[in-house]
């Protein structure tokens, strides 16, 4: 075989970086939305990769429900640090402070809606014309439509039936005032892609995507950490378990699994054998058929 | 790990409902085990409250709740699945003509595209338009899947009767690569796995082909174009007069010491280094995201597209092309629109539009000339700066545009230059 050809994961990596180039160029302030997840940590190592030997151009902002796992939050810091990146917070504890949203009621309230209204303002008050994320389109059903480059009105509402086309790797980010993108570098990524990549560059991540023992909840079909935030009923048994996370979300809703993977290739290897997509151990995603796409269309990540 | 030598293919299914496009593509993925439990659990869900019987897989393909509902595809949608010898991007799109450009949408960036025929139909007017579709995008690789072998008793003589059809609409395009695979996608039959009812058949079944099919020659190796993104200056104390200039090689083989010219100045130098975040490269090629640095001291800014200097691209304001439209509103005669061609952005003003081709029998239209919804027209325009192009024959990305209204910032047009 020819020696000019490039490896699935280089091909990714080179379209990422792309990506992300066409979005410096395209942009006046462009953010990357950074939740200390993998797909956010690997969307900067990206950015690290597309501009240097400069220094990664964009801040990264997080929304912060204010009921984070601890070590994300340190995570996140050290990483700003490494990065000399600069750091936007947007805190929903804030707006609900602030009266601009109320708490959920009832038994499963989580904080996922009111994220929206928090990364709108955010985006908003720091006049952000793109806001970069990490999803990807075998995450959910919903997204397998989203384009790269990714329209979103003065309400910062996504409106899928009528998105601009998008061929070859021409992408069209012209936009009116007030108007946002969000641009998606890892669209074409699979979870497994994202481990194997994180294997390769060797990447570092937030340890609680490694097996360790935890106090966790059995509930909507998935251990849900213990944490001061979590609202238990006579029913809930709080027991100790060795899990792992294959997202990090919210402490209220992400799910753990029971795991022995303790390096990043006994998670590839675990992953590669998983029956379930990552996202099934999500709460926010199990309210209704489409509740990924309504949550969308609002101006969800 | 096999992951770092694995390519990527990326093809293209088109089709309506009944062709049994959702089947084969949930057939693909069930069987790679690409589709998970509580995928499955959802659908069957959702099939039970509907009164489908069985699981409907079709619902695993359709994402957004309207196409659900309606039970048509309308959206091009992305599918992921991976063997131990390849990954593989679905672009999967509806079939019917007033999708065209979501057909379209989904061409520009395949290696390959399945064409389904329904066995008991044979050659029919969507086949055509499959096809045509494929050959204007220039996708290098057909594969010809006879569907529903199974409700034609595996005949044999209905295939070769199918497949004598077929390589006469093909005759009539540029299709370079052209395979027949009999298959039953509800049964399996050649779909992963051998077929046991069709003896006759001895070529490889579906899933095979598409793990072989020889790609790395798809690229454009000879024609040196380097689009540039953006500057790269560092402005740090280690990297004081750095000044690189950032792209993805859309063809051709670059090294440290060639000759150059950046167009559209014509200043001409000398390739110093090729620079990634893992260091220097002696050689880089399509479609690798790199750094190039120059010798020499000159303006070089995004839009500009540094060229081999014994290789160059034409340089032109007038440009023939193929133009599909995807807008509502048609095009006004001698209108004026962004144009986007690799990262230079200009105006243009579509000249004249020349005729209009009906893509299910191929003939030209010289009266109907109107840019409509769906439209694809050969057509002249004129740019208010030269563009570096290529003919889209030769390189895709050289050889390609879009047109943006300016009124709404919509994605109006997509072009394929002649």
């Amino acid at each position: 075989m020819s020696k000019y050809y490039l490896s699935y994961l280089e091909e990714l990596e080179s379209e990422a970086i792309f990506v992300l180039r066409e979005v410096w160029a395209q942009f006046q302030n462009p953010v990357i939305l950074f939740s200390g997840g993998k797909d956010s940590i690997v969307v900067a190592h990206l950015a690290k990769k597309a501009f240097y030997p400069a220094k990664i151009p964009f801040s990264l902002m997080h929304v912060d429900t204010g009921h984070n796992f601890s070590e994300t939050i340190k995570f996140r810091d050290d990483l700003v640090n490494e990065y000399g990146a600069n750091l936007i917070v947007g805190s929903v504890q804030q707006a609900i402070d602030d009266g601009r949203v109320s708490e959920e009621r009832g038994k499963n309230a989580t904080r996922n809606e009111l994220q929206i209204t928090t990364l709108l303002d955010a985006i908003e008050h720091n006049k952000v014309d793109c806001a970069i994320g990490g999803g990807r389109r075998d995450e959910e059903k919903s997204r397998a439509k989203e384009r790269f480059f990714s329209h979103r009105d003065e309400f910062g509402q996504w409106d899928p039936k009528n998105q601009r086309p998008e061929l070859w790797n021409i992408f069209n980010g012209n936009h009116f005032q007030g108007e946002h993108f969000r641009v998606f570098p890892i669209s074409n990524w699979t979870e497994m892609d994202v481990w194997n990549y994180i294997a390769k560059e060797n990447i570092k991540i937030p340890s609680l995507y490694f097996a360790h023992e935890r106090e966790v909840v059995w509930k909507n079909d998935s251990w849900i950490p213990n944490s001061e935030y979590l609202i238990l009923d006579e029913h809930d048994k709080i027991e100790l378990k060795k899990v792992r996370f294959r997202t990090l979300g919210d402490i209220t809703i992400t799910g753990g699994i029971e795991s022995d993977a303790d390096t990043v290739e006994k998670i590839a290897l675990e992953v590669a054998a998983m029956r379930k997509t990552e996202r099934g151990n999500r709460t926010d995603d199990k309210r209704s058929e489409s509740s990924m796409e309504d949550r969308k269309r609002q101006g969800y990540f | 790990m096999t992951i770092d030598k694995n390519q990527l293919l990326r093809f293209t299914t088109a089709g309506s409902v009944d062709d049994g496009k959702s089947t084969l593509i949930g057939r693909l993925l069930y069987d790679s085990k690409s589709i998970f439990e509580d995928q499955l659990d959802a659908i069957e869900t959702t099939s039970k409250r509907r009164g489908h019987e069985g699981v409907d897989l079709a619902l695993f393909t359709d994402g957004l709740r309207d196409e659900r509902e309606q039970g048509i595809t309308i959206d091009v949608a992305y599918r992921y699945f991976t063997t131990p010898k390849r990954k593989f991007i679905i672009a999967d799109t509806p079939g019917h003509i007033q999708y065209t450009r979501n057909m379209v949408t989904g061409a520009s960036t395949a290696n390959a595209a399945i064409i389904l025929i329904d066995a008991r139909h044979g050659v029919i007017e969507q086949t055509k338009r499959h096809s045509f579709i494929a050959s204007l995008l220039q996708i290098p690789h057909i594969i010809v899947c006879i569907n529903k072998m199974d409700l034609v008793d595996y005949k044999e003589a209905r295939f070769n009767e199918i497949m004598a059809d077929y390589e006469e609409i093909a005759s009539k395009m540029l299709i370079k690569d052209v395979r027949y695979i009999p298959i039953s996608a509800l049964n399996g039959d050649n779909v992963v796995n051998k077929s046991q009812n069709m003896d006759w058949y001895h070529g490889a079944p579906l899933l095979h082909v598409l793990e072989t099919l020889h790609i790395s020659s798809d690229i454009n190796k000879i024609d040196g174009r380097f689009p540039v993104q953006t500057v790269i200056r560092p402005q740090n104390e280690a990297h004081r007069d750095y000044r690189g200039y950032a792209g993805r090689i859309a063809s051709g083989i670059f090294k440290p010491g060639q000759e150059i010219v950046v167009l559209p100045s014509g200043f001409t130098s000398v390739i110093k280094s090729i620079d990634t975040f893992s260091g220097n490269v002696q050689e880089a090629f399509a479609p690798m995201s790199v750094v190039i640095t120059l010798e020499d001291d000159i303006d070089v800014s995004r839009g500009d597209l540094i060229a081999k200097k014994n290789n160059m691209p034409e340089v032109s304001q007038d440009i023939d092309l193929m133009l599909c439209w995807f807008n509502n509103l048609p095009a006004k005669p001698r209108a004026k629109y962004k144009i986007q061609h690799t990262s230079n952005e200009q105006k243009a003003m579509i000249k004249e539009v020349v005729y209009k081709v009906n893509i299910d029998t191929y003939e030209r239209d010289k009266v109907d000339k109107e840019l409509t919804m769906n439209a694809i027209c050969r057509v002249k325009i004129r740019t208010t700066k030269p563009l570096m192009i290529d003919s889209y024959r030769t390189n895709r990305t050289t050889g390609s545009i879009i047109l943006i209204d300016d009124a709404t910032n919509e994605t109006v047009a997509a072009g394929m230059i002649v």
